[in-house]
């Protein structure tokens, strides 16, 4: 049937949903927040539902994660490879490549962080000043590797890169733990020796001498350098050649082509990038956080990272902020019971804004009838 | 056509009655009328972002009006979908086509009808589909899938779902961009059948020649406003229509300076290159283009003039020799070809030659974001392409509220002036123009064609494919006609008058040899 203006309700007017045509600037950003808000409320009711105090757990996990600055500290740590993470997966995914392998780039960057320790490379007693660094860079040029192998298969023979980084997650795992089960096994456990000193990553608690009150905090270099990273990859996207071609590619890879840009060395160099990204992170947990290599390493943050990086809508700088706020969930998952709360949580918080993002694109209109 | 003025009874097909419709920025339809009668083809007229398609798209429940009533067969309505405007008896043609390319023509048809539920029943269907079909003009092979027929039957399958869908009042946005004469044609004995039966059309086109040929009642708009309400076709002259549209005089004919070719810029040799589908598009073409001088390519379209543009610039892999000032460019990188001088204005421009969610300044510096200004050895600077971008939207008149728009909200004849403003200012040796006025008002016609024949006489060799024959007579200094591949004919100026000749090489009913002069 046609619609004819029908006179339901009592109103003069209607409200009416249609599709939106333009997106304003504020709009993303608002809606994201308001989907967190929903997804606070929707996970308050399911407390309640489950007979729990939905303000006190709200604020247990506020005080478990933010409370002080010995919890903070400890949110950062967590946050600290996540948001490598979402860094990698928010650069691919800014080209519409679908690199969902940061879980394995990860692992292959904590090996070759830990290879340049653990195959004597380097005599013992080498200063940190030089073991660090070396570590940084091994563990990223592993993951560059790792990430680069769905690169070029993508690039050369169009191989979906969905299935070969997922697929590659499992190798590296078992690759990972043919090392540290057998040739890097400490006495059998299924983990390397603890590192030398020198190839720790510096620790806030270190600084204890000049600051007393920083004692016992471990948050660690990892922290920064993700911080610099994130200004890094935020700057080459928005103000390099480079940068300018991963959106264009992204946005039409046929207007690429015509632009002149080489796609195939793109899609690999996209790759690269991004692997290393996730290769840092995996440098990063051994030299800053476990000091060994073992196979309980990488605890899915490269899943997380995709939804982080879908959460700051592939933004750098956002990703800092959401994978601080997922940093904060994980540490409260150790108080909180049932442990599947934060878990519950997080996935609320996830379909809430993937919902805002379906919504932005429609507009409530009021109309006269 | 004959008008029931005794029957004063007869409500209106349509009635649009103080349309207003606000995008950020702009008005897009500013308190428009529009009356469409039953049996009539009604033409709605304006230049390029005027408001037409969004008029439209508020008929056909695609968009939906700030202010204003519509009322169809005498009712008011207010629809929230296509899905209800087609229920009244409204459908629309959308320029960019809707169709699923793997079905046949009859699925596409009854694609997404409540009826048949679960068995297609495809046998008894296909015939009821292809009768329907034929007792409406409508020529389509209902068994063949979508992607093996011409645009011109596309057309028709189009055209056909909404007729099957129950609508009376069809509305075609500029539905003869994309096809040649002889299909046109076709397309507008489908529309006349359709009104004689009672139906209405409203066309939009900027062809105002076939207008003429076709309407009953033109509407046009300017700015959004009504500039003249449902006129009488008879007795309009093209020269009044563009007036009206415009606001000012439009030459209509080209003002041409003696051609004074140099040195050849582009000599091809052979060139042998295949389409998509991976069947041989060219067979073998010869072809040179002299500095300062335009060579026509005219063909019907599919003949390889699209392989043709793309072997050219790099886009497409060809066998066979292609030289710019002597250098070999065959299969070369694109962006050589780029740093050679080559431009490129392709055909399409939303699939190739915009990024769509990209803004107008990344848009236009697509080609020169690798040197100074814009680029440094990494930088993008992005104060200088802003600056760059804001003198080419000024200087080629691209209207959008602005440069951080992004592409696709831009009219189409916008569109095309964006990608005009980034191809031609960077002084080409070669341009290789594909259909570059498709689409386009006439004032937006005569500023292409001024600014080709501007680049003609700073001496770059241009290559014009268009199937437009009066486009191509008006500006090529040669004309060539493709035909499966080869160039089935090379016309000198002194024939140019020939249009049943060129025709004739185009259908392939005429050899090379004897084509020649
Ligand atoms: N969704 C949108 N958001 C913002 N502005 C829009 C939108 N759609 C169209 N516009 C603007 O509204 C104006 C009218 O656009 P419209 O598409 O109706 O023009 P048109 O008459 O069909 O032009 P053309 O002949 O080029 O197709 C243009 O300036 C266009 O940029
Ligand atoms: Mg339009």
């Amino acid at each position: 049937m046609s619609a004819p203006a029908t006179d339901r309700g009592l109103l003069p007017v209607t409200l009416r949903v249609e599709r939106r045509l333009g997106t304003p600037r504020w709009l993303p950003l608002a809606a994201t927040l308001a989907a967190i808000g929903a997804a606070l409320v929707l996970s308050g009711l399911l407390l309640a539902l489950i007979g729990a105090d939905p303000f006190a757990v709200f604020a247990h996990i506020l005080g478990a994660s933010f409370g002080d600055l010995y919890v903070l500290s400890d949110t950062l740590v967590k946050a600290t490879p996540l948001i490598l993470t979402g860094l990698a997966c928010s650069l691919a995914f800014r080209m519409r490549l679908w690199n969902i392998g940061a879980e394995g780039q990860l692992l292959m960057g904590a090996w070759g962080a830990s290879a340049v320790v653990l195959l004597g490379i380097f005599p013992a007693g080498t200063p940190g000043i030089i073991l660090i660094p070396a570590m940084v860079v091994g563990g990223m040029v592993a993951g560059a590797l790792w990430g680069g192998i769905a690169g070029v298969l993508r690039a050369r023979l169009n191989v979906n890169e969905i299935i070969t980084t997922l697929m590659l997650n499992y190798v590296a795992l078992s690759f990972l733990r043919f090392w540290v089960f057998g040739p890097w096994s400490e006495g059998g456990f299924q983990q390397t020796v603890q590192f030398p000193r020198d190839a720790w990553l510096g620790r806030l608690t270190e600084l204890s001498w000049l600051i007393p009150d920083v004692a016992g905090m471990t948050v660690h270099g990892g922290f920064l350098l993700a911080l610099v990273a994130a200004g890094i990859v935020w700057w080459v996207l928005s103000r390099t050649r480079t940068g300018y071609e991963i959106r264009l590619a992204g946005d039409n890879p046929q207007a690429a082509r015509y632009a002149g840009i080489d796609l195939k060395r793109k899609i690999v160099l996209v790759f690269l990038a991004s692997g290393a990204l996730a290769g840092l992170a995996g440098a990063s947990e051994v030299s800053g956080t476990v000091h060994r290599l073992q196979d309980s390493l990488a605890l899915g943050y490269g899943f997380t990272g995709i939804v982080i990086a879908y959460l700051a809508k592939f933004h750098p700088l956002g990703v800092i902020v959401a994978a601080i706020g997922f940093g904060a969930l994980i540490l409260a998952g150790r108080e909180i019971q049932p442990a599947g709360i934060p878990a519950m949580i997080q996935g609320i918080v996830l379909v809430c804004v993937i919902v805002a993002d379906a919504l932005t694109r429609y507009t409530l209109r009021v109309v006269r009838r | 056509m004959m008008e029931p003025m005794t029957e004063t009874a007869t409500p209106l097909a349509v009635e649009m009655r103080g349309i207003v419709k606000r995008f950020p920025g702009l008005v897009a339809n500013d308190r428009v009328d529009l009356d469409v009668r039953r049996g009539e083809v009604h033409a709605l007229l304006g230049e390029n972002g005027a408001g037409k398609s969004t008029l439209m798209n508020i008929l056909a429940g695609l968009y939906s009006a700030d202010e204003g009533t519509v009322a169809v067969d005498g009712r008011p309505v207010r629809f929230r979908s296509p899905r209800e405007a087609i229920a009244a008896g409204i459908g629309m043609v959308h320029q960019h086509f809707t169709l699923v390319p793997s079905l046949t023509v009859t699925e596409n048809v009854l694609l997404g009808l409540a009826e048949p539920r679960i068995r297609l029943g495809l046998g008894a269907r296909h015939a009821a589909v292809a009768a329907f079909a034929e007792e409406r003009g409508l020529r389509v092979p209902a068994d063949a899938p979508v992607w093996q027929l011409s645009v011109g039957e596309q057309q028709r399958v189009e055209i056909l779902k909404m007729l099957w869908r129950g609508a009376r009042i069809l509305i075609m946005d500029e539905p003869t961009a994309v096809l040649g004469p002889a299909e046109t044609e076709e397309l507008f004995r489908s529309l006349r059948a359709m009104t004689a039966a009672g139906g209405s059309v409203v066309l939009i086109s900027h062809k105002l020649g076939e207008v003429l040929s076709v309407a009953d009642r033109i509407t046009v708009l300017r700015r959004g406003a009504v500039t003249a309400a449902g006129i009488d076709a008879a007795g309009r002259t093209p020269a009044e229509l563009a007036r009206l549209m415009v606001g000012r005089e439009v030459l209509e004919r080209i003002e041409k300076a003696p051609a004074t070719p140099g040195p050849v810029v582009l000599a091809v040799r052979g060139l042998a290159a295949q389409n998509d589908r991976g069947l041989p598009a060219l067979r073998g073409i010869d072809l040179e283009v002299r500095a300062g001088e335009i060579v026509g390519i005219a063909g019907v379209a599919g003949n390889g003039q699209s392989e043709l543009a793309e072997a050219i610039t790099g886009l497409r892999a060809a066998t066979g020799s292609i030289t710019l000032d002597g250098r070999e460019i065959a299969n070369r990188p694109v962006l050589e070809i780029i740093e050679a001088g080559v431009a490129h204005i392709p055909e399409d421009r939303t699939g190739t030659g915009s990024a769509p969610g990209l803004s107008l300044a990344d848009n236009l510096v697509m080609k020169r974001y690798r040197s100074a200004p814009v680029g440094g050895r990494i930088r993008f600077r992005r104060r200088a392409a802003r600056g760059i971008a804001e003198a080419l939207k000024a200087d080629y008149a691209v209207s959008a509220p602005s440069i951080d728009t992004p592409a696709r909200l831009l009219s189409g004849g916008n569109l095309q002036r964006l990608i005009l403003a980034r191809e031609l200012t960077s002084g080409p040796r070669l341009i290789v123009a594909v259909q570059p006025t498709r689409g386009l008002d006439v004032g937006a016609i005569e500023t292409v064609h001024r600014l080709l024949l501007d680049q003609r006489r700073a001496g770059a060799a241009i290559i014009l494919i268009s199937e437009e024959l009066d486009e191509l007579t008006g500006l090529a200094d040669r004309i060539l006609v493709m035909y499966e591949g080869r160039i089935a004919g090379d016309i000198e100026p002194e024939l140019f008058g020939e249009i049943e000749e060129i025709g004739l090489l185009m259908t392939g009913s005429r050899g090379a040899a004897e084509g020649a002069a």
